[in-house]
């Protein structure tokens, strides 16, 4: 196979596809570069200093909670340190990180391909994506404050009346410039990897991470394009005197609440499908087994995207405006394909030889709170429960044990067991360990105590409460939780600041990987592959490194033609 | 091709499915429309590549024995450097904030949009020299 | 012989954890699971539709935890082995079971679900007592209808008064952004949302006082939009809304 060159440039040529070398460097490359390595890379570190200025506004509103009328931050400062704290870490963090970061860097490699299909499209949508995150941020800066309205924004509390100035302006600006990112970037890993596949990469040979990629690119596809024009009808509303959505004028402000909600709940997907795809990549290289039942696992993922698109209103039981019944049962019923994929990745590790790296240590973390979170999420489904319990802390429970859990336990174990392959180098093991049980501790030390808050009645999003509540000790209890997650994160700094300046050579295959990325060099050369193993099963790499042990030696994914195998 | 036609239409006709139990049982219009579009998005790209699939060659990915020997040509044209799309993701930030700070940032975001646009479009036919 | 023993004590031993876990379970039917009782009628069907919610979670999540720690347990990798493990990667029939019983537990969920949504949002025709409440930024306003009305004045939390054992039927609009009517202690909340009416029934079973606010972010004071409820007996409410009335 051969790659066509677009630029004649010969320092790139002449070396000898060396990685990077000759080529730009430092601040020029970012700048420039359309490799799907570069980019990836970029995103992740990006999307993590996000999730860092994120996490540390989540440390500002923890504080504000340890007492019943605290006054650390006020009541304006306190409405738009949450509003941003959300939009960050769903808008800028947790999708970016997986569809822009990790499904940049790792899906080309996994499908053999040399880049991704439209490298260029691919920089302009990390460039949307930063400017995107900047422009949120820069709310701060403006004379009005950044906006107050939460993450949902819900008209006409978001109108002009309600929130004047600049900052609503810029969330909206920021909005619609990550949400062309994302469409961007869904449209790129959906064609790479319909086109781009290596010979005899069937889609039903395709890494679980992969195919959880494709499933999330079409969720975006399916739902930012919504999120993007209620953006646009809420803007018009603002400044140009329609009124799609203020009661006055004919509008329905119920409508927003749908038009977000649309939007909102397959968002919900692809900031974890992404994370699945992950963890369903980690469990079966430290169990030293093939994934069980992968048809049953990609349809299980096709079955949560179908879904994902009829439950939107169950955001909305509360408004009196839904069909109860509706929502509730298919709502219920999501729960079924999620299920499937905890009990497959158990039943991945059963009679398997599992080795806790740092890893699989996040897998467990994760395994563990995404349970609990769905366990509240199915009483969640049912409307008689969300009457008691919407918009309480029992939801923002639930949603951090689902959401944060995922990206936060999920991402991490994916950037353990990619970082070999990313730069080179090991991180440090013990540091890894110490990291996983801070944050393992820390987060459900801040999570538990907030179902009980939220049993016990106290809203979200209020800066005070009541002392006849009797939440002031879960709150104080739910906020040192807070502060060790936060301080688990130093620990990863200091781990990567050390393998970055220690460096200890990791191979190019350390973990005896199982897909194509591991198959070339860490870090992988420009265009990724001098040479491809023969695939004859969802796992070339093992297959070529056990081969008494092969997949197409087993009852295969389809039926495989020995002979031919042979020959080669 | 086959199974990529498949699982987009698997869920364009899923979701319209959805569609026709909501609209008969809901009678709420927007949610209606919603799911129709969603329906849409599934089956558009599906009718696309349904319509490929009968057009084109059988490919090597999509058989179970290819070898790497049996893929031709060239993969596709992957440019290494430019800095266009950079300049272009800043036309379109700086045409984004004219949304709040007024027309002046149109005028250079629309310059730099245009200007990028073109830019990158020419060096993507001639081969892309920087 | 030791051999014979050791399996005679691992059978006692499972006994011993399976009694151990149902009596959890029996003993947590009573519990409410850090939930409110419900101090309406519809609270108390919510109490209960959470309560079957809450043990079926502790049974699923159970049985989940207790299969993920097995097998982290027993399939750890032993230190100085190198081993292959069988590289098994399907079974139907385990695979049938683990999605038809979820498919089992969701339909009947389901059908408890629909069941007390229904008595929860059942709204009589001819309700003992009707109340308007009208919610705006930052308070609220309860109108009887004999035209008795309180409002919230500055910081003082404005107090809806409901007869017990009767049903009021409260009538919920908002007048500017949306908003949530909530009551911890009825185990309710519904939206006061503009250019939309909603209906709802309260029927309280005991006298007290309890916490309400809003639910919903409504702006800058959305912390602070407190009211009270006060359920009294029918008497107590009739001479209440009369002495109001004469005010």
């Amino acid at each position: 196979m051969t790659i066509a060159e677009e630029r004649n440039d010969l320092s790139n040529e002449e070396g000898g596809h060396e990685h990077e070398h000759g080529g730009p460097r430092g601040i020029y490359l970012w700048l420039t570069s359309t490799d799907h390595k570069v980019i990836g890379k970029s995103y992740m570190y990006t999307a993590l200093i996000f999730m860092l200025i994120a996490g540390a506004m989540a440390m500002l509103i923890r504080a504000q909670l340890t007492g019943p009328n605290n006054h650390i931050v006020s009541q304006q400062t306190y409405n738009e340190l949450f509003t941003i704290h959300g939009s960050m870490m769903l808008y800028l963090f947790a999708g970016p990180f997986a569809f822009g970061g990790f499904a940049n860097y790792i899906l080309p490699l996994q499908i053999g391909a040399p880049d991704m299909a439209f490298p260029r499209l691919n920089a302009l949508s990390y460039w949307l994506f930063v400017t995107g995150g900047i422009t949120m941020l820069s709310g701060f800066f403006t004379s009005g404050g950044a906006a107050a309205f939460g993450w949902v924004s819900y008209a006409p509390l978001s109108s002009y009346s309600n929130a004047p100035g600049a900052g609503p302006d810029l969330w909206i600006v920021a909005i619609a410039l990550t949400g062309f990112s994302g469409i961007f970037t869904a449209v790129n890993l959906i064609t790479t990897a319909f086109y781009l596949r290596a010979p005899g990469l069937t889609m039903f040979r395709l890494p679980i991470f992969t195919w959880n990629m494709i499933v999330t690119g079409m969720l975006i596809l399916i739902a930012f394009p919504i999120l993007t024009a209620a953006m646009i009808m809420l803007y018009a509303d603002r400044h140009f005197g329609a009124h799609f959505f203020t009661v006055s004028g004919g509008g329905s402000p119920v409508m927003w609440q749908n038009l977000f909600w649309f939007f909102g709940h397959p968002e919900v997907y692809i900031l974890a499908l992404p994370y699945f795809g992950i963890v369903s990549e980690v469990i079966p290289v430290f169990s030293r087994k093939p994934i069980f039942g992968y048809k049953g696992l990609v349809f299980a993922t096709l079955a949560i995207a179908g879904l994902s698109t009829g439950v939107w209103a169950h955001h909305m039981f509360t408004t009196g405006t839904v069909l109860l019944p509706f929502f509730s049962a298919l709502s219920l019923l999501i729960a079924v394909p999620t299920g499937v994929k905890v009990f497959t990745w158990i039943a991945t590790m059963w009679g398997g030889d599992i080795e806790f790296k740092t890893p699989m240590l996040f897998v467990i973390g994760f395994l563990f709170t995404f349970v609990m979170g769905g366990v509240t999420g199915v009483m969640l489904a049912a409307p008689p429960i969300d009457f008691a319990v919407h918009d309480t802390y029992f939801v923002v429970a639930h949603f951090h044990q689902v959401l944060a859990g995922t990206a936060v336990f999920g991402g991490f174990s994916g950037f353990f067991y990619w970082y070999p392959k990313l730069t080179g180098r090991m991180y440090r093991e013990s540091l890894g360990k110490l990291q996983f049980w801070m944050a393992f501790v820390g987060f459900s030390l801040t999570f538990f105590p907030q179902y009980l808050i939220g049993l016990r009645g106290m809203p979200r999003r209020v800066p005070v409460y009541l002392v006849s509540d009797h939440v002031t000790f879960l709150n104080q209890l739910s906020t040192v939780g807070a502060f060790l997650t936060g301080a688990s994160f130093i620990v990863w700094l200091i781990n990567m600041w050390i393998s970055w300046k220690k460096p200890v050579a990791a191979g190019d295959n350390p973990w005896d990987g199982h897909t194509l990325e591991w198959a070339t060099s860490s870090p992988p050369p420009h265009h990724n592959f001098v040479s491809l193993p023969p695939i004859r099963s969802a796992r070339p790499l093992w297959d070529a490194n056990h081969p008494e042990h092969a997949d197409y030696k087993n009852q295969g994914h389809g039926s495989v033609p020995r002979e031919r195998e042979e020959q080669k | 091709m086959k199974v990529e036609y498949r699982i987009y239409m698997g869920i364009g006709i899923f979701v319209l499915l959805v569609t026709t139990v909501y609209f008969f049982w809901a009678k709420e219009y927007g949610g209606v429309t919603m799911l129709f579009g969603t329906a849409g998005l599934g089956i558009m790209p599906a009718l696309y590549f349904g319509w490929w699939r009968k057009r084109m060659d059988p490919r090597p990915e999509d058989s179970e024995t290819a070898t790497l020997a049996e893929s031709k040509g060239a993969i596709g044209a992957f440019p290494s450097n430019t800095i266009w799309p950079f300049v272009l993701g800043m036309g379109a930030f700086l045409s984004g904030l004219s949304l709040v700070f007024g027309e002046w940032t149109l005028v250079i975001g629309g310059a730099l949009l245009i200007f990028a646009a073109a830019s990158v479009t020419l060096e993507s036919r001639r081969g892309g020299v920087i | 012989m030791s051999n014979f023993k050791s399996v005679r004590e691992r059978r006692v031993g499972r006994k011993g954890l399976l009694l151990a876990f149902f009596a959890v379970v029996l003993s947590s039917c009573s519990s409410t699971f850090g939930g409110y009782r419900g101090a309406t009628t519809q609270g108390q069907s919510e109490a209960s539709l959470y309560q079957g919610f809450m043990i079926t979670g502790i049974v699923v999540a159970g049985v989940t935890f207790l299969g993920l720690f097995y097998v982290l347990v027993r399939y750890r990798r032993r230190k100085g082995t190198n081993r292959i493990p069988s590289q098994r990667h399907s079974n139907l029939p385990v695979e049938v079971i683990y999605t038809v019983i979820p498919v089992l537990i969701v339909i009947g969920l389901f059908v408890f679900t629909v069941r007390s949504e229904n008595k929860i949002t059942q709204v009589s025709s001819n309700p003992n007592v009707s109340v308007d409440i009208t919610a705006f930024q930052w308070g609220w306003r309860f109108t009887y209808s004999n035209g008795v009305s309180i409002v919230s004045q500055g910081a003082n939390y404005p107090q809806l008064v409901l007869p017990a054992n009767e049903t009021t039927k409260v009538t919920l609009v908002s007048q500017d952004v949306v908003h949530g009517f909530y009551v911890p202690a009825f185990n309710f909340s519904r939206y006061a949302l503009p250019g939309v009416t909603n209906y709802f029934d309260l029927t309280p079973t005991s006298t007290g006082t309890y916490v309400g606010r809003c639910s919903a972010l409504c702006g800058l004071y959305h912390g602070e939009m407190l009211f009270s409820v006060r359920v009294v007996t029918p008497s107590q409410f009739q001479s209440w809304l009369t002495q109001q009335k004469a005010a």
